[in-house]
């Protein structure tokens, strides 16, 4: 498939690392490049993107994975739910997030009914198929996974199939790039956005970072030349002392993003304050459905909160979702931490910054 | 969590659900969130739905580029 490989040729990303050599020697300084997608971090470590690169260009890894921003509490709640004998369906992620005592891989080894899914739409036929059954999807995403998932909800309505809910903790990128951009501790220079948050939401969204704080921000496809050539983006800006939104990802991300999902959301969620794991509660920051929809609130329908999880405290994951420090610099970091016994969730989701570090970079740094 | 693919729609079921294929294997995926897909088209798919349709104009500028490069470097 060409508009795979073809985004993957070493020729193209030599040049391209050609590019990011001579304009960070014109740079004379060290600059801070945060991605905030999980599967650019993944891609990062798995294509060696980091030893392309002159060592005055640092990138963090910001809070891109939504498994590992979930906070404890959440799945605390999603246990409890299962030990009441309901059924939950689940991204298989969450498998083994940490909650405050136990995990859903625990729960389901007690005896707990949870199905794993591909999409959302594998819950739906496991309601249709099993009328007698309570279902509980364990909504969680960023903005690209809101969309089927509610696409899911929308298609279950339709067909009235009722015995299915969701545990909301969807959460939106914008906010915590603000929180993330203000922090003093954090220093960044530039961010790489998300490929497919921004074909939901748009590149333009991104235009009130550039706005606050004059960072460039250079949206990016997930496919290795789109990444090194995204930080080429970047470098240039900021050779050129330039802020703005620049979409390298222009054959999927349009600048005001899937107008269809956008109205989809609107109609069934609306925004709430969120807790992210590492970061704290963010106002505005997620999605909780309307009142319209409150009886595919797994919450109300079940009559269970989410509360604040307790996390490890030698954990320091929160810093590594803020980029404060790599993942190496933490005391468990593959010592009483591995992705075979994850304390901290970036350890836990393949996608996590850690677990990306454990699986690939573990000899760069 | 948020990886997704470009696959070529093949087949048109009805207006929610259709059928894509990648390297020869056929999916069956939701279309919902897409403004009048026809088939032909390549759709980007996350967890079973198509999320937005990839512009082939532009994929293959893309490519036109990065061709350009390997070649420019090839020379030097």
């Amino acid at each position: 498939m060409k508009y795979i490989d073809g985004f993957r040729e070493p020729k193209a990303a030599q040049a391209a690392a050609e590019e990011i050599k001579v304009l960070a020697q014109r740079l004379e300084r060290e600059v801070r490049i945060m991605e905030v997608c999980g599967s650019h971090t993944m891609a990062i470590a798995r294509c060696g993107i980091r030893t392309l690169l002159p060592p005055n260009v640092l990138l963090l890894s910001g809070p891109g994975c939504p498994v590992c921003v979930t906070d404890g509490g959440y799945i605390d709640t999603a246990c409890e739910l299962a030990r009441r004998g309901i059924c939950l369906a689940t991204f298989g992620d969450m498998m083994k997030v940490p909650g405050s005592e136990c995990d859903l891989s625990q729960i389901r080894a007690e005896g707990g009914v949870i199905q794993v899914c591909y999409s959302p739409l594998d819950a739906l036929e496991y309601a249709r198929a099993h009328p007698e059954k309570e279902i509980v999807f364990l909504a969680i995403g960023f903005e690209t996974t809101t969309a089927p998932v509610i696409g899911m909800l929308h298609a279950a309505i339709t067909q009235g199939i009722g015995n299915i809910s969701l545990l909301t903790a969807f959460k939106i990128i914008p906010p915590a790039m603000v929180v993330l951009a203000s922090d003093p501790a954090v220093q960044i220079n530039a961010f790489l956005c998300p490929a497919h948050v921004s074909a939901i939401i748009g590149a333009a969204a991104y235009q009130v970072l550039v706005d606050r704080f004059a960072l460039p921000c250079v949206v990016a496809g997930f496919e290795p030349l789109d990444i090194i050539y995204g930080l080429c983006g970047i470098l240039r800006q900021l050779v050129h002392k330039t802020a703005q939104v620049e979409n390298q990802y222009n054959r999927v991300v349009r600048a005001g993003g899937n107008k269809r999902a956008q109205a989809l959301i609107a109609e069934f969620l609306k925004p709430v304050d969120a807790s992210w794991r590492g970061i704290g509660l963010l106002q505005g920051s997620g999605m909780g459905l309307g009142e319209k929809y409150a009886e595919f609130d797994a919450e109300i329908r079940h009559g269970v909160q989410i509360e604040l999880g307790r996390p490890n405290l030698a954990c320091r994951c929160g810093d590594v979702l803020k980029g404060v420090i790599n993942p190496p610099q933490c005391a468990l970091f593959g010592k009483g931490c591995t992705p075979q016994h994850p304390v901290g969730p970036c350890m836990v989701s393949s996608e996590g910054s850690c677990a990306a570090f454990y699986k690939y970079s573990r000899s760069v740094l | 969590m948020c990886l997704a693919v470009p696959m070529k729609l093949v087949e048109k079921e009805n207006d929610e659900n259709g059928i894509a294929e990648l390297e020869g294997v056929r999916h069956v995926v939701n279309i919902s969130l897409i403004d009048q897909p026809e088939v032909g088209d390549y759709l980007i798919i996350h967890a079973g739905f198509a999320i937005e349709r990839l512009d082939q104009e532009e994929a293959e500028k893309r490519l036109r580029l990065f061709e350009d490069m390997a070649r420019n470097l090839a020379r030097e």
